[in-house]
């Protein structure tokens, strides 16, 4: 495989005498889609926060490109180059579409309003929000908010994108535009790691599924192995209540 | 006699000197409630900050915040006419004798004042903007700086102006305290009217009037302001006929004519 973009060394994460994660260890290289699975209360959004550091790991190391995130880098420039797309969208209720696709190019990379602008229009027509530039989070769809979040993310040339179960707070309806998004960034060559309970998304775009339980990755394959033929307990007895719903 | 000869009286001998009291009534209500604003949200910035990994300016961080707190909790606690008289004369007092010039003085008190009560304000206006726009900003690199100005601190501008114009309000009353320090407000000369022609109640109702017209004025046109800033409620949509070349709102009203 080609080089490693972000390393996760022995994880570990304690809210107070909760321990939420145990020891997580993976990698993800350029161009992989991971798709993370897992019950509820798994660790899965802990892990994906750590990797933020929206949460500070109790142990462990993560790496980027090598360097301790966490010693080594900058954390503004670390989490401009990693963006998140969260279940709830939290956009900038006070900007617009386009001036939310706008102001980290601006006030974190320094990009001049121009150029900052015909990123953020090259992206919002990506996922097809071009209409809809003037709105702001308030007037849109909760499908449209996370298209905006999306395109918010990708203005700012993130070189991995950690999605947090982005459709799980859409109406049925909405979800599929999400993940055609998301699905054409995988296809683009997008780093991603994709936390979801959308097991067709997992199963279908990703590269390698990793499964989750009790703060521990139980399970790793590619979608076939994890989904044809499971080899963990509790992978199938997972597996078999999604499938059975 | 009836009051309303007295009032006439008092009022054409001294109306133009009470009313020369509103500009000074104004100017340190509208200053003290502008520079106590940005105090309250320097303040309220510096009050959210997250706590800092390196234990230096982690403790330095707790320090500002303790002198925020007792700042607040003080002028808070204290009637703002003995603080106008602690400073105003604390001041002659290590100055052997030697006084502040009055109207930046009865500025500077209201704007200490108002700001100690902002800072309250402004801090629930921060607490009340949902964790998900600080984790967002977060995500793309924003410090807390940069989240505050280009994220927060509009949307808490937008919250908090009702209680700010309240402030407001409040000081174009409370400037009459500053009177004990001889500043020449509204107030100031009512009392000086009521002294020289002996007719108390007359004067006071007429300070009393004035002060009403002008809080209520006050009360409207920030009414109107609070109106402007709430926004469209529409929006045009890009690239339609309704961008910039020509005006189709999308807009309760106008469907409704249809
Ligand atoms: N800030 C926090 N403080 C204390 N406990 C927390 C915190 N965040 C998460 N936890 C706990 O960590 C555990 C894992 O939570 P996490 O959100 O990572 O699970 P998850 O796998 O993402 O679940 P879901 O599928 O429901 O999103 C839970 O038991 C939760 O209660
Ligand atoms: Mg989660």
């Amino acid at each position: 495989m080609s080089e490693n973009i972000i390393e996760i060394k022995h994880l570990k994460k304690d809210f107070g005498n909760n321990t939420v994660l145990k020891d997580i260890n993976f990698s993800i290289s350029k161009g992989e889609t991971i798709s993370v699975i897992g019950s509820s209360g798994s660790g899965k959004s802990t892990m994906l926060r750590c990797v933020n550091l929206l949460e500070t790991p109790t142990g462990g190391e993560i790496l980027f490109h090598g360097q301790n995130i966490q010693t080594e880098l900058d954390i503004s420039k670390y989490r401009a180059k990693v963006g998140m797309v969260f279940q709830s969208f939290n956009l900038f209720d006070n900007l617009n579409a386009l001036g939310n696709c706008m102001i980290g190019q601006t006030s974190v990379l320094g990009r001049d309003k121009k150029t900052a602008e015909k990123k953020a229009m090259e992206y919002l027509e990506k996922v097809g929000m071009t209409p809809y530039i003037n709105a702001k989070p308030r007037q849109l769809s909760g499908g449209q908010k996370q298209r905006v979040a999306i395109a918010r993310t990708l203005a700012m040339d993130p070189e991995v994108i950690l999605f947090d179960e982005p459709t799980s707070a859409l109406d049925p309806e909405m979800v599929g535009e999400v993940l055609s998004v998301m699905k054409r960034l995988s296809e683009s060559g997008m780093t991603m790691i994709v936390v979801t309970h959308e097991m067709a998304f997992a199963r279908d775009v990703s590269d390698r599924v990793i499964f989750m339980s009790d703060g521990l990755i139980c399970e790793q394959g590619t979608p076939e192995e994890v989904f044809g033929s499971p080899k963990r307990e509790e992978t199938k007895s997972f597996l078999s209540r999604f499938l059975n719903q | 006699m009836s009051i309303f000869s007295d009032i006439a009286i008092v009022w054409s001998k001294y109306g133009t000197q009470i009313l020369s009291g509103i500009g000074n009534t104004v100017l340190i209500s509208i200053a003290g409630t502008l520079i106590g604003l940005l105090i309250g949200l320097f303040n309220g910035v510096i009050r959210t900050v997250p706590t800092p990994k390196n234990p230096v300016s982690r403790a330095f961080l707790t320090v500002v915040n303790w002198i925020i707190n007792a700042y607040v909790e003080v002028f808070r606690g204290t009637p703002m006419m003995v603080q106008a008289m602690i400073i105003y004369w604390g001041y002659a007092y290590m100055n052997g004798g030697s006084t502040l010039p009055l109207i930046p003085s009865g500025i500077a008190i209201v704007s200490i004042n108002t700001g100690a009560y902002i800072t309250e304000i402004v801090r629930g206006g921060i607490i009340s903007i949902d964790r998900g726009q600080f984790e967002g900003a977060m995500s793309i690199g924003m410090s807390h700086f940069k989240t505050m100005i280009h994220i927060i601190i509009p949307q808490v501008m937008r919250n908090i102006l009702p209680s700010v114009s309240n402030e407001f309000v409040v000081n174009i009353k409370d400037t009459s305290v500053l009177n004990v320090i001889g500043v020449t407000e509204l107030y100031f000369y009512a009392a000086s009217a009521a002294k020289n022609s002996y007719k108390l109640f007359a004067s006071y109702l007429i300070a009393c009037a004035i002060y009403f017209c002008l809080t209520f004025t006050v009360t409207r046109v920030l009414r109107l302001i609070e109106k402007k800033i709430e926004g469209k409620a529409n929006y045009t949509v890009f690239g339609s006929q309704s961008d910039s070349v020509s005006e189709i709102h999308i807009n309760e009203e106008e469907t409704a004519n249809v």
